[in-house]
């Protein structure tokens, strides 16, 4: 208990940092996944292959891979940027795929009569999607999504590999590698850690999803 | 019938290479002052570990072999590196010829359980001197001070040392959870550094421009330096201290004193500036010269 109060400033720069991760690549992802479902259920087929070929690369790939390829392979190719950049865009490509499989299975939760009735009353296809279907379809996604998220928070760990450092799980190797600290108490001052991110997060998330709740 | 005739040039050639390359090998050792030299009817008073080595004519030296440019295993066995030639100048100081010396790996965790166990005589092998391992060990030298040092592109003449990272806002590259991450921190702010979990990623962010600087024990980066095709240099001095000694059985103090004398012989005869320059000396301009050595205790 000691060794974790006495690096409390550590774990708290350790945690900011990792909220700072997750929001981005969170809000990033949620953007990117919607848009990558939307093309699923497209009824224009190149953009349905595009979000088919997207989900099937970047759910069947490792997160370790596609963050090697952000750090390593980027500047490779002559594409500069700062590490932390790198590891947000891997993590967001990564959960996009899961954000775009949760949202597909929101989209078709949704009573087909609502799309028909729309597109009867003369609404686009993007019409329809963006004011009937969407709306309804990703308040029944809010708990896969809830699941998604969180995965992510805890996939943030091995961002801090890929060069971007001072994240939370990076601190338990500078306490015990760099100054020889006991390991279990340092790494249960992590775990404490990622807890106090991900449990008020599945708090929130149940009461979001009975706030949204589609009564039928 | 072509592809024959090419095979037949190639093997020729291939032969004539190897002729002449052993050719070389056969040159009597110690003529041209490249190798140490091998000291003669040597006399050592009975029950000394130089008697016993000097008697069975047989000594075996512990050593990296996976360390560039101090203790390296080429693909045909043969062992190159500045601890290599340290440790052969030792041998023959005690009469024994180069090849006659037996190699034993040491890899950094094992080199002390190596000299308790008695499976080696000495263990030269970037060896850093400390307390904790005088516990275990008695160290000979120390035979070269080595020290975290900054590396950086070859083209790169903005950073000069530690003190210029911080002005030059340069990007620094170090290991997760090493000491000389830890160290570097009070040359920089913290959004300046990059931590991987290996250097080899260090090196590869360097070449690609990702990083500035690659910093951690300048032993480790002449390694790089060596490999990178004139792509990198080191800049600036030294700035931690890590003796390197000659770890032998705790208390053997004859026998310590035995191979300071014969290190200070070697600096004095400039076999140890020779050991220096046909090793690490081929990529880096600094020559050291034999550190103030230890009392032996």
């Amino acid at each position: 208990m000691d060794i974790i109060l006495d690096n409390i400033g550590l774990y708290r720069d350790g945690l900011l940092k990792t909220l700072q991760i997750c929001l981005y690549a969170g809000i990033g992802s949620l953007v990117l996944g919607t848009v990558i479902a939307t093309f699923r259920v497209s009824p224009f087929p190149p953009l349905r292959a595009t979000g088919t070929a997207w989900v099937t690369v970047f759910r069947n790939c490792p997160l370790a891979v596609v963050l090697f390829f952000c750090a390593f392979g980027l500047p490779e190719l002559g594409i500069h940027g700062a590490y932390f950049w790198f590891g947000v865009s891997g993590l967001v490509l990564y959960t996009s795929a899961f954000v775009c499989e949760a949202v597909r299975s929101g989209i078709n939760a949704v009573p087909l009569g609502q799309a028909e009735a729309a597109r009867a009353v003369g609404l686009t296809y993007a019409q329809s999607l963006r004011e009937i279907v969407l709306p309804q379809a990703l308040r029944s996604a809010v708990p896969p999504l809830g699941s998604v998220m969180i995965a992510m928070v805890k996939n943030s760990a091995i961002v801090g590999a890929f060069g971007v450092g001072g994240e939370l799980f990076s601190v338990q190797a500078r306490l015990t590698s760099a100054q020889g600290l006991a390991l279990i108490p340092v790494l249960l001052g992590v775990a404490a850690g990622y807890l106090i991110i991900t449990i008020p997060a599945g708090v929130a998330l149940g009461a979001l999803e009975r706030r949204l709740a589609v009564v039928r | 019938m072509r592809w024959n005739a090419v095979l037949r040039v190639g093997a020729a050639l291939a032969g004539l290479a190897m002729a002449v390359a052993g050719c070389g090998q056969q040159q009597p050792p110690g003529t041209d002052g490249s190798t140490p030299p091998v000291a003669q009817g040597a006399h050592f008073e009975p029950g000394t570990t130089m008697a016993k080595i000097a008697n069975a004519h047989a000594i075996r030296i512990g050593t990296k072999f996976d360390q560039p440019l101090f203790g390296q295993q080429a693909l045909g066995g043969k062992l190159t590196g500045f601890d290599t030639e340290i440790g052969r100048t030792i041998a023959g100081a005690l009469g024994i010829s180069p090849d006659q010396v037996q190699w034993v790996e040491a890899p950094s965790a094992q080199r002390e359980e190596l000299i308790k166990q008695g499976k080696v005589d000495l263990v030269v092998a970037t060896y850093t001197i400390n307390d904790k391992r005088r516990q275990q060990v008695s160290f000979a030298g120390p035979y070269y001070i080595a020290g975290q040092s900054l590396m950086v592109s070859s083209d790169n003449n903005t950073i000069t040392g530690p003190d210029s990272l911080r002005p030059t806002k340069a990007r620094v590259c170090s290991v997760q959870g090493s000491t000389p991450a830890e160290n570097i921190r009070k040359y920089i702010d913290p959004a300046q550094l990059t931590v991987f979990d290996v250097y080899s990623k260090c090196a590869d962010a360097l070449r690609t421009g990702q990083v500035d600087v690659v910093t951690t024990d300048n032993v480790v980066l002449l390694g790089f330096v060596a490999n990178s095709n004139g792509g990198f240099k080191l800049v600036g001095d030294t700035f931690t201290r890590e003796p390197y000694g000659i770890g032998i059985h705790k208390g053997d103090v004859a026998f310590c004193t035995f191979i300071n004398n014969a290190l200070t012989q070697a600096a004095k005869s400039g076999v140890y500036a020779n050991a220096w320059k046909k090793t690490a000396g081929k990529v880096t301009t600094q020559m050291p010269e034999l550190p103030a050595l230890d009392s032996c205790s």
